[in-house]
């Protein structure tokens, strides 16, 4: 295995320092011989990150998207481990698909592919998948999630938290009441009243989150929240976290998606479905306390929520269109953009956010570690003062589905690395 | 003007002006023997209706017909949903036919936005309806219809009652009308207005008798029985008895208020049949005026750039660009 020396890399934005990589392990620059020398003047390092919430598609729906392209697709964006969600067909709720995933990521090679087991048999929300089955299966599942539905039974929900106890599991919760969104289509404001649209009011995110914070606190769980979209629902994770940290005992995590960093509910006047998403772009104000809370660690992390289609599905009527946006490769640029450079959160901050505290959800080992000797080479190099228009047709993901298009972002993934492998270099796949 | 007429927000003050000028003098011709003029002869309209609308798609016929356009009537009943036809791969198909105006009607909000923003497509767009967002040429046709009773729209108070929240009527009527200078107000149980109606250019009320005496104009608005179903309102009676319009809320109105529907009408439910069939109702008016304005449309839009008719004045000075804000 080849021996990498990274020069004058900066460690979460620190001072210029070198990065000996051996072994797949993080080494003193002395211990490396007859390395390859990789510049890394001006680059900051951060440990690759992880993502809880990404959709590869496979099996099922090849034509959006494989595992192959889309740990690619990963690997671009910086990612050394991803967490694939179970809406699959057949959907993974069986530890022969979650296996069949697991799989599939080791060959790709891109970066780690974790499944994510479905709570509930087929998502439809009537009875419990066999979660331990995927826990004990080779692709060692703890996460669950139903994410694209909700786990909207209370009583499904509370035995889905109490089970998972039983393997240190935690349950995703998509956090949608399903008859106040009956056909939903864009955040309900004054917008979707004007165009016509049928509205997602942020009530059926907020009655969920706060509902199952009570049901995590009752019976001593680890509930995880997925892509928090709204102002309200940070003001409930906010006091549901002050309340676990005084009785002990149970906890809640919650994810932000770049686009609810970015976005907001005044593209679908466009009618362009490529803004379609669910949980819906909405208001500034959301944007705003959404990103405060991801600063003030209310929100914990960044999920992608990588959500690739083919261009037919985006490539017609709003109502028609499929909901989701990719994510992955725009990732870190988003979060340096709406995050970073307005001061909210440093480096570390950032690495803590896409890194450590994800892999720490998903009890990942070997991801999420600190830059330091004798941990997993799983490093990206990123290059923070330079900029990029986001252009679909260079894509790594098999679809085109990015509400960036033509956008300059900031920031450039020069470099990741998985436990000292390269799997991209000077932007390039390798 | 614009290019496509997608929704009331579209026109300017002067441009929906000239439309309805221009309506005018066409509307003269429904009282001559020969009701054809050959102002687009060699043009070639679309009808492409995506949800059944005889009366709409009549009206558009009738108009293009009497300006010697050809006509092609289009029915896809199928959608993306159930996996038919694409409305691009539609839009593609009669680019390849070249028409020059596709007059659409969709059941998804937005539709026409897609037809004429999307890049499917060069021809000008006509929105016919579209899902519950707007009907512009509705909109033009009442005002069209209120003007010739009460003359320019200044001041004018307008009560448009019934299902706001589903009705593209009210979206095209409420933004057209204030752009006219009219003042509309809204009226409906709370359940049928929409989310953010605070933020329209419009008063609300949910008491439907006192605002009948100040109103010069009532327009009741079609409410589909499925509505109780989705708990909307308890019972057909219940919305009768305080949104529908009978006998003892007609004699309320001012003398000369007039009283307006879009059809389809559901007698009994939002109007009785005494109340459409009186002399201050204005539906059957309403049908001939809309064959007047929506040739108005298509001249204009088609590049009528003389005057539709040889006698009347020259509109070329109002082709200023539409805010849009929808």
């Amino acid at each position: 295995m080849t021996d990498y020396l990274i020069k004058k890399a900066q460690v979460l934005g620190g001072e210029p320092a070198d990065l000996g990589i051996k072994d797949g392990r993080i080494v003193p620059p002395t211990e490396v011989s007859g390395a390859e020398i990789v510049e890394a003047t001006g680059l900051i390092a951060l440990p690759g990150l992880v993502d809880l919430h990404t959709h590869l598609r496979e099996p099922g729906r090849e034509d959006a998207e494989t595992v192959e392209t889309g740990t690619r697709a990963a690997a671009v964006g910086g990612f050394t481990a991803v967490h694939a969600m179970a809406n699959t067909d057949p959907v993974a709720d069986t530890a022969g698909v979650v296996e069949q995933v697991w799989r599939l990521g080791r060959e790709a090679g891109h970066c780690d592919v974790f499944p994510v087991g479905a709570v509930t048999v087929g998502l439809a929300g009537e009875r419990l998948a066999e979660l331990g089955a995927m826990a004990d299966s080779a692709a060692r599942v703890r996460v669950f999630s139903d994410d694209g539905k909700c786990v909207s039974d209370p009583v499904l929900m509370r035995r889905a938290l109490e089970y998972v106890k039983a393997f240190d599991g935690v349950i995703a919760q998509h956090a949608q009441e399903p008859r106040l969104t009956e056909e939903a289509q864009m955040n309900e404001g004054e917008l979707s009243g004007r165009l016509g649209l049928r509205g997602w009011p942020a009530v059926a995110e907020e009655a969920i989150i706060a509902r199952d914070c009570l049901l995590a606190a009752h019976v001593g769980s680890r509930l995880h929240v997925c892509h928090v979209s709204t102002a309200g629902s940070v003001e409930i994770l906010r006091w549901a976290k002050a309340l676990a940290a005084k009785q002990g005992g149970w906890s809640v995590t919650a994810e932000a998606c770049p686009h609810h960093l970015l976005l907001t509910d005044e593209l679908a006047a466009t009618y362009d479905p490529i803004y379609k998403v669910n949980p819906p772009l909405r208001t500034q104000a959301d944007v705003e306390a959404v990103r405060e809370g991801l600063a003030d660690g209310t929100i914990d992390i960044v999920a992608t929520d990588h959500a690739p289609h083919p261009h037919e599905d985006k490539d017609c009527e709003w109502q028609a269109a499929a909901f989701g946006m990719l994510g992955l490769e725009t990732a870190l640029s988003i979060v340096q953009k709406t995050m970073v450079d307005p001061g909210l959160v440093d480096w570390a901050g950032v690495a803590e956010r896409m890194s450590a505290v994800p892999a720490r959800i998903g009890r990942l080992d070997g991801h999420g570690r600190p830059i330091a000797e004798g941990e997993p080479a799983n490093l990206v190099l990123y290059d923070a003062a330079a900029s990029h228009v986001v252009d679909p047709s260079e894509l790594a993901s098999l679809s085109r589905n990015t509400p960036y298009a033509g956008l300059e972002l900031p920031g450039r993934v020069v470099a990741t690395f998985l436990r000292g492998r390269p799997t991209v270099l000077d932007g390039k796949l390798c | 003007m614009k290019r496509h007429l997608l929704s009331a927000a579209d026109l300017t003050r002067d441009d929906a002006e000239l439309i309805l000028s221009t309506a005018e003098e066409l509307r003269s011709l429904a009282d001559r023997p020969i009701k054809k003029l050959p102002a687009l002869r060699g043009r070639t309209i679309v009808n492409l209706f995506f949800e059944d609308s005889t009366r709409t798609r009549i009206s558009f016929e009738a108009a293009a017909k009497r300006l010697s356009a050809d006509v092609i009537n289009f029915s896809a009943k199928g959608s993306s949903l159930s996996k038919g036809e694409s409305l691009k791969d539609t839009a593609l198909t009669l680019e390849a036919m070249g028409a020059d105006a596709v007059v659409v009607r969709h059941w998804a909000s937005g539709a026409p936005h897609n037809l004429a923003n999307a890049g499917w497509s060069r021809s000008s767009v006509i929105n016919a309806g579209d899902g519950t967002h707007e009907h512009p040429t509705q909109a033009l046709l009442d005002a069209f219809t209120m003007t010739r009773h009460l003359g320019p729209m200044d001041g004018r108070r307008v009560a448009i009652v019934g299902d706001v929240l589903h009705s593209r009527v009210a979206r095209s009527n409420a933004l057209l009308l204030h752009t006219l200078g009219a003042e509309v107000t809204l009226v409906a149980p709370p359940t049928l207005l929409p989310y953010g109606v605070d933020t329209w250019d419009v008063q609300t009320s949910y008491d439907l008798d006192a605002v009948l005496p100040k109103t010069d104009v009532v327009m009741m608005l079609r409410v589909q029985r499925e509505r109780m179903n989705a708990s909307y309102f308890p019972s057909v009676r219940e919305y009768s008895r305080r949104y529908g319009l009978d006998a003892r809320r007609m004699a309320t109105l001012q003398d000369h208020a007039i009283v307006m529907h879009p059809g389809p009408m559901i007698r009994g439910m939002e109007i009785t049949a005494d109340v459409a069939d009186s002399k201050r109702s204005v539906i059957v008016e309403q049908v001939t005026n809309g064959v007047a304005v929506r040739m108005a449309v298509l001249y204009l839009l088609l590049g009528g750039n003389e005057p539709a008719l040889s006698t009347g004045e020259d509109p070329t000075g109002s082709a200023a660009e539409g805010e849009n804000d929808a």
